[in-house]
């Protein structure tokens, strides 16, 4: 992955409009932020293949960005991205790096399902 | 001396940091031992320090690391049983201890190696944990092989009294230095010297010495 360039996270982001695509959404501290007292609450979510349908997808901040993607009855929003890929699958992947490098946040879409 | 060991899993690194001394101590004497590996960790969120995972390339490596950790302790089998990370306490119990049962049958471990069912934190742990002592209580007594729980909640001493299992494993720290460094993308964010290749053993008294020099375990008295 390589830091946010927004113009190309925009640019993918248009590809993906008016499209069922695959949606991967996830935040998360760690599963043990309780267990190592970095926190007083362990908290994550994850939507790996919702099929979802946006009609307009926008990145927006200027680092860490947040991206909201509007579909006709809702949206998906994410916040904290700071790096991004195109895969060699064409899929985008977004996500949010702490100073340790660890994951907190992802948003990736694709045109094909995800692995399980 | 044991005939065979089984160690039961849910995460690629579990093996190590809590047992891999132990592993590579029976491994050592002669002892096999069989791995059954329940998920390839797909949603850590460590991606390696600087990162150098995405949440799409996590399983491959860390299935890659898997195996060379296995052959850093001397693991003979790996059995992977393909599940997702994070999903374990929500699939069908029983399923899940037909597939460790039917194992169990065909590997005829002395010894199985697993999580302590309520002590061990993550909650994959502790339902991987809780299938596989059904699936072992549901031997004849006789048939049933002796089990060794890790468990390391805050309060488990607390709850449990202390292990009786205290495992001085100094004379393999080097084994298990070996399959932490093969834990890369996992190992780097705690102990970045180890991880990349620094190979001295630490000398002050932090949790990465403690961890090398012994291994605890409760033995598990079925009711």
């Amino acid at each position: 992955m390589n830091p946010i360039a927004k113009s190309a996270v925009q640019s993918a982001l248009d590809h993906f409009l008016n499209r069922d695509v695959y949606l991967h959404l996830e935040t998360t501290n760690g599963a043990y932020a309780v267990h190592k007292q970095e926190s007083t609450m362990t908290v994550g979510a994850y939507i790996r293949n919702g099929r979802i349908c946006f009609g307009r997808g926008v990145i927006t901040g200027e680092g860490p960005y947040r991206v909201g993607l509007k579909m006709e009855i809702g949206w998906v929003y994410a916040e904290g991205l700071t790096d991004f890929e195109i895969d060699q699958a064409g899929r985008l992947l977004l996500a949010g790096h702490d100073q340790e490098g660890r994951l907190a946040v992802a948003l990736e879409l694709s045109f094909t399902p995800f692995d399980l | 001396m044991e005939q065979h060991v089984l160690v039961i899993f849910p995460h690629p690194d579990d093996e190590t940091f809590g047992c891999g001394g132990t592993i590579a101590q029976f491994t050592q004497t002669g002892v096999p031992v069989t791995y059954v590996c329940a998920t390839l960790g797909q949603m850590g969120r460590n991606m390696g320090k600087p990162f150098f995972a995405t949440r799409e390339s996590l399983p491959n490596i860390r299935e890659a690391e898997l195996e060379e950790a296995c052959q850093a302790l001397g693991i003979q089998r790996l059995i992977k049983l393909g599940l997702r990370d994070k999903t374990i306490e929500f699939e069908d119990p029983e399923l899940l201890s037909a597939r460790i049962e039917q194992i169990l049958q065909e590997v005829r471990p002395s010894l199985v190696l697993t999580h302590y069912p309520g002590y061990a934190v993550h909650p994959d742990h502790n339902a991987l944990g809780e299938v596989t002592i059904l699936a072992i209580s549901r031997l004849p007594v006789q048939e049933r092989p002796m089990v060794y729980v890790h468990a390391f909640a805050r309060d488990c001493q607390n709850r449990l009294g202390p292990p009786d299992i205290i495992n001085d494993i100094s004379a393999l720290s080097e084994k298990k230095l070996a399959a932490i460094r093969a834990h890369r993308s996992q190992s780097q964010v705690f102990f970045p010297r180890i991880a990349n290749g620094q190979t001295k053993k630490p000398s002050s008294k932090n949790s990465l010495s403690h961890m090398l020099e012994r291994e605890s375990f409760w033995t598990y008295h079925f009711s």
